[in-house]
């Protein structure tokens, strides 16, 4: 298992002109490391931060899109697997940070820490699929995602916390969306 | 909120019918490319069917109809226009992000909701069932603009509402009251 900033340290020196979605303690974290324009804060209904990407990547096929979701999240919304498999956007990378627990809800743990999200996913029909626990393994499967056609999704394993300073409030304004629909559509 | 038209009163109720193609037309005139949808019973044989053969338009299929939101948030950033094609039990499924997306963020939510079981000519606070009579009150209560969509007399207003959903960046919503054929 990793730490998940030092995960994030390593994204970001891979990516260039990819949209990436993140949601809740990912998207905090990735706030910190890599303010943005081409970041979209997936906000008010949890497990949605892969639909989410998933318009975005059919909107806009020329680009890739990361979708940095949480376990906790992706467990509110299993139906994306097989949603984002039928679509089979080439240019989706859902990724799923797993660290066994609701982190941004109090840090109590899933029903069942150990699902198997990379079983999950191919047995949606996602040929591309990619497990990650330390940073050189990260970093190999992201390498590998960006470089292919997708839907591509990666089980990255990390360690719980700590958790930074957060702020919804400054995460979700309206200013930041605007900014990702300017930076699309320029 | 509401917009039964006069003439849709006035039709014999006999000749009144709702024409699945002319639906799609002014969905497509209103600049639709991507339909959103889990199949209803409702809609599923007169919308669903020829949406699925249309060229025009990009059909995705989602498990559950929250999902849809979710998917037209991301399509209206990168300046897709999408209708979401549910039936009033996904549009209460789909709460939360209705909530979120349609009514907090003020996104272009254009909503397609099968009235399932109400009853020909009866409006929908009438109808007897439960369900199909809660479903106006909801959107009220949202604040979300609401058409009637229950005969051929009331599709021209689909086009318009979905432009001005779009160019004011809020939601909308069409009953579909008739089956459509």
């Amino acid at each position: 298992m990793m730490n998940r900033k030092i995960a994030l340290e390593r994204l970001k020196m891979l990516i260039n002109d990819e949209i990436v979605v993140a949601t809740y303690s990912t998207a905090s974290d990735w706030i910190e490391i890599f303010d943005r324009p081409l970041n979209f804060f997936s906000f008010g209904a949890m497990g949605l931060a892969s639909s989410h990407g998933l318009g975005l990547a059919l909107a806009r096929p020329e680009r890739k899109v990361l979708v940095l979701d949480g376990d906790g999240s992706l467990l509110m919304n299993l139906g994306t697997l097989v949603t984002i498999s039928a679509a089979a956007p080439k240019n989706l990378i859902h990724m799923v940070w797993k660290n066994g627990s609701y982190e941004a809800n109090g840090g109590h743990p899933v029903p069942y820490p150990q699902v198997d999200f990379a079983a999950m996913a191919r047995a949606a029909g996602i040929a591309s699929v990619y497990r990650a626990n330390d940073p050189e393994n990260f970093e190999s499967a992201v390498r590998q995602a960006l470089s292919i056609e997708g839907p591509t999704f990666i089980e990255v394993e990390i360690e719980q916390g700590p958790l930074g300073p957060r702020s919804y409030k400054e995460m979700y304004k309206a200013s930041r969306r605007q900014r990702l629909h300017e930076a699309l559509n320029a | 909120m509401g917009n039964q038209p006069d003439e849709a009163q006035e039709a014999p109720a006999h000749a009144r019918v709702l024409t699945g193609t002319r639906v799609i037309d002014a969905i497509k005139r209103g600049g639709v490319s991507h339909v959103l949808s889990v199949p209803d019973l409702h809609t599923a044989k007169g919308l669903l069917t020829p949406i699925r053969s249309d060229p025009a338009l990009t059909l995705i299929r989602t498990c559950k109809e929250d999902e849809t939101f979710g998917i037209a948030a991301g399509l209206n950033y990168g300046n897709k226009r999408a209708l979401i094609l549910i039936q009033y039990t996904g549009f209460l499924y789909a709460m939360n992000a209705i909530r979120a997306m349609a009514c907090e963020h003020k996104l272009p939510m254009c909503m397609m909701i099968g009235l399932l079981g109400k009853e020909p000519d009866v409006a929908p606070q009438d109808s007897a069932k439960f369900g199909v009579r809660i479903i106006e009150p909801i959107l009220d209560i949202l604040g979300i603009k609401r058409f009637l969509i229950d005969d051929d007399s009331c599709v021209d207003a689909i086009s318009p509402a979905i432009e001005h959903a779009y160019s004011a960046s809020e939601p909308v919503a069409f009953l579909i009251g008739r089956k459509p054929v």
